[in-house]
């Protein structure tokens, strides 16, 4: 799926990121915690999560997530975007809640980076 | 690595204990480096991510630190020094899920207390050593697979 399509698919606003809405993704991964998405998130995939802070854009950047997807309505700090806009990282901002998120790209084909832990 | 090796880059990057605002620079910095060396994409994202998670765990324990960066054409070496509170019980720390993170820390979304297992994991070289009061270091290896690098 393109980053266009996602956009539509979750009537989402891309903050950051507008030149790179071709960008095709097949795999995402959903979090809050870090770490959890430095131990098993796959480069090229994207990052679900209600985090706000520049920390989400450093993790993104670190393991070279394709998008960042913040939920529930969450928008970028001031300091997020700049960051993001920075390091080129696109961050696509829906009202639908995490698990609404996941199901509609699930539906679409997207599937996790990992099936389950210890199964890589 | 052997020691007499000269190598390819060498660089030491502060770090400042408590700052979170910039938590994470540095470990960007030193991304950009081994991007320009022409690494492969997955010796790079593992190098950075342990670089990370050692610069996050300096912002969020120590007073100050720093992270030195050895890349020689088999290896690099990350070496994370720090002054500051120390690790009492290395073996307990080591242990996924066990956490100490304040909430400031746990805001930045950290502090699920996989930090050092997955710098281990993602190292093919994993040292750490620390003295309560004083403080911590940490070595990492992780082999290039590459013999032609770009200077
Ligand atoms: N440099 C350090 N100085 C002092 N204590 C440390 C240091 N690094 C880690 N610790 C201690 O070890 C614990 C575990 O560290 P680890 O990085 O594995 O998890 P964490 O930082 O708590 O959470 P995260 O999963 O976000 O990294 C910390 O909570 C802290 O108590
Ligand atoms: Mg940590």
């Amino acid at each position: 799926m393109t980053l266009r399509e996602i956009k539509e698919l979750l009537d989402a606003e891309v903050l950051v990121g507008q030149n790179q809405l071709d960008k095709d993704v097949k795999s995402a991964f959903v979090a809050d915690l870090m770490s959890d998405v430095l131990a098993f998130a796959t480069s090229g995939s994207l990052l679900i999560t209600g985090l706000t802070n520049p920390q989400v854009v450093r993790t993104a950047d670190v393991l070279d997530i394709a998008a960042i997807i913040m939920g529930r309505g969450k928008k970028p700090s001031p300091e997020t975007f700049q960051l993001a806009e920075e390091l080129n990282i696109p961050i696509i901002a829906t009202k639908y809640i995490l698990f609404e998120i996941s199901g509609r790209l699930y539906s679409k084909g997207i599937r996790g980076c990992i099936e389950k832990v210890g199964s890589k | 690595m052997r020691v007499d090796e000269k190598p390819i880059y060498e660089g030491t990057f502060t770090v400042t204990g408590g700052n979170f605002d910039n938590a994470g620079e540095v470990s960007s910095n030193i991304k950009s480096v081994l991007k320009r060396m022409g690494l492969s994409r997955d010796v790079v994202r593992k190098a950075s991510l342990v670089a990370y998670e050692s610069e996050i765990n300096i912002v969020s324990y120590a007073r100050k630190g720093m992270i030195r960066l050895r890349v020689v054409p088999e290896s690099i070496l990350i070496e994370a020094i720090d002054e500051g509170q120390g690790i009492a019980d290395i073996e307990l720390a080591m242990q996924p899920g066990y956490s100490t993170a304040t909430d400031k820390i746990r805001e930045m979304g950290f502090g699920a207390g996989m930090g050092l297992c997955n710098i281990k994991s993602f190292s093919d070289t994993f040292l750490i050593s620390s003295e309560v009061g004083k403080g911590t270091y940490l070595k990492m290896i992780i082999k290039t697979n590459n013999r032609s690098l770009n200077s």
